[in-house]
């Protein structure tokens, strides 16, 4: 039988990624001091807070009204760049799974991946970029295996960011000295998918 | 024709640049009170960045009725724009994101917007200072 996650499940992701970014904060931004303008960490951490606070208070009731409004909640209170394209990302995933009650892991790929398809046009880039499109297209590509291969995934598309040359934002204009330094957008995108499994997990 | 003017929101990472680059498009637009523009420039709480709120909030006190052009310097301006604008909430119902330099951008939009001009007008005006090659 196939299993299937309500509103309670994305909250408590969005939960996970909360606890995950705080934990992390410090690691972001130092990815980020070494390639772009060292606020990663701070800002997705306000993000991630405004979210759980927010959910905490009024949980919607399905899981694309959950990724809807944390994805709005990004756009609006994150302040850099990471804002609008986590919160493209989740919005557009919430928007793909419509009123459903229930999801299950194949819907939340094929929602996930449209969600990435939205990043990748709002920002013009595509994997190879050294962003956090290279974790993300690979961990949604692995989501319909299991929750552990997205999360895999993720950790290898981030890792596999150091030796890339960045072509976009702040970092691309660093050109060969962007080399040697893991992404710190494909670093958080890859807590996203620890917090996926761990909640899974239960 | 409505009669009212197109309104310019500038978006910039820092308050200061977006306030400088403002007077300086009233100053080159002949002072006085050329087009309604705001800008909306940093974080709220006065660091670098860029605000949604202030955006959409900026883009609200100059809409008119004619349209908003949004020029913005890059980034997560650009991002942030575009993410409000693909929501399709926040900001008046004719706002456009100008594709434009900044500086020179700005004053071609606040010029072209005192003369009457439509939104496509301003936003077009905006644009081509694109094309003036500085070498």
């Amino acid at each position: 039988m196939t299993e299937s996650y309500g509103a309670a499940f994305v909250v408590r992701w969005m939960e996970a990624a909360a606890g995950a970014v705080e934990r992390e904060a410090g690691r972001l931004t130092e990815l980020d001091s070494a390639i772009g303008d060292a606020d990663h960490g701070a800002n997705l951490r306000r993000g991630f807070a405004a979210v759980a606070e927010e959910l905490a208070k009024e949980p919607p009731g399905t899981p694309g009204a959950v990724l809807v409004t944390a994805g709005r909640l990004l756009i609006s209170t994150v302040g850099g760049a990471s804002g609008p394209l986590y919160g493209t990302l989740l919005r557009r995933a919430g928007k793909e799974l419509g009123e459903a009650g229930e999801v299950t892991r194949d819907g939340l790929a094929r929602a996930l991946a449209a969600g990435v398809a939205a990043v990748g046009q709002l920002g013009g880039a595509a994997p190879g970029d050294k962003t956090m499109l290279d974790a993300l297209t690979p961990a949604v590509a692995a989501l319909p295996e299991s929750f552990a291969a997205a999360r895999a995934a993720a950790d290898a598309g981030a890792a596999a960011t150091v030796p890339l040359r960045a072509r976009k934002g702040r970092a691309g204009y660093l050109g060969e000295r962007s080399v040697g330094h893991q992404d710190p957008g494909a670093t958080s995108s890859a807590l996203l998918f620890a917090a996926l499994e761990e909640v899974a997990a239960g | 024709m409505s009669g009212e003017r197109v309104g310019i929101v500038l978006v910039s990472h820092s308050a200061a640049v977006a306030t400088a680059v403002a007077e300086l498009a009233r100053g080159l637009a002949g002072g006085g009170d050329p087009a309604p523009l705001a800008v909306a420039g940093g974080t709220p709480d006065g660091g670098l960045g860029t605000s949604s709120e202030l955006i959409a909030a900026a883009a609200r006190s100059v809409d008119a009725g004619a349209g908003v052009a949004v020029l913005v310097d890059l980034g997560s301006a650009v991002l942030t724009v575009k993410a409000l604008l693909a929501e399709g909430d926040g900001l008046p119902e004719r706002t456009l994101l100008v594709d434009a330099p900044f500086v020179e951008g700005a004053v071609a939009a606040l010029v072209t917007a005192g003369t009457g001009a439509d939104l496509e007008a301003v936003a077009a005006a905006a644009s081509e200072a694109y094309a003036y090659r500085k070498v």
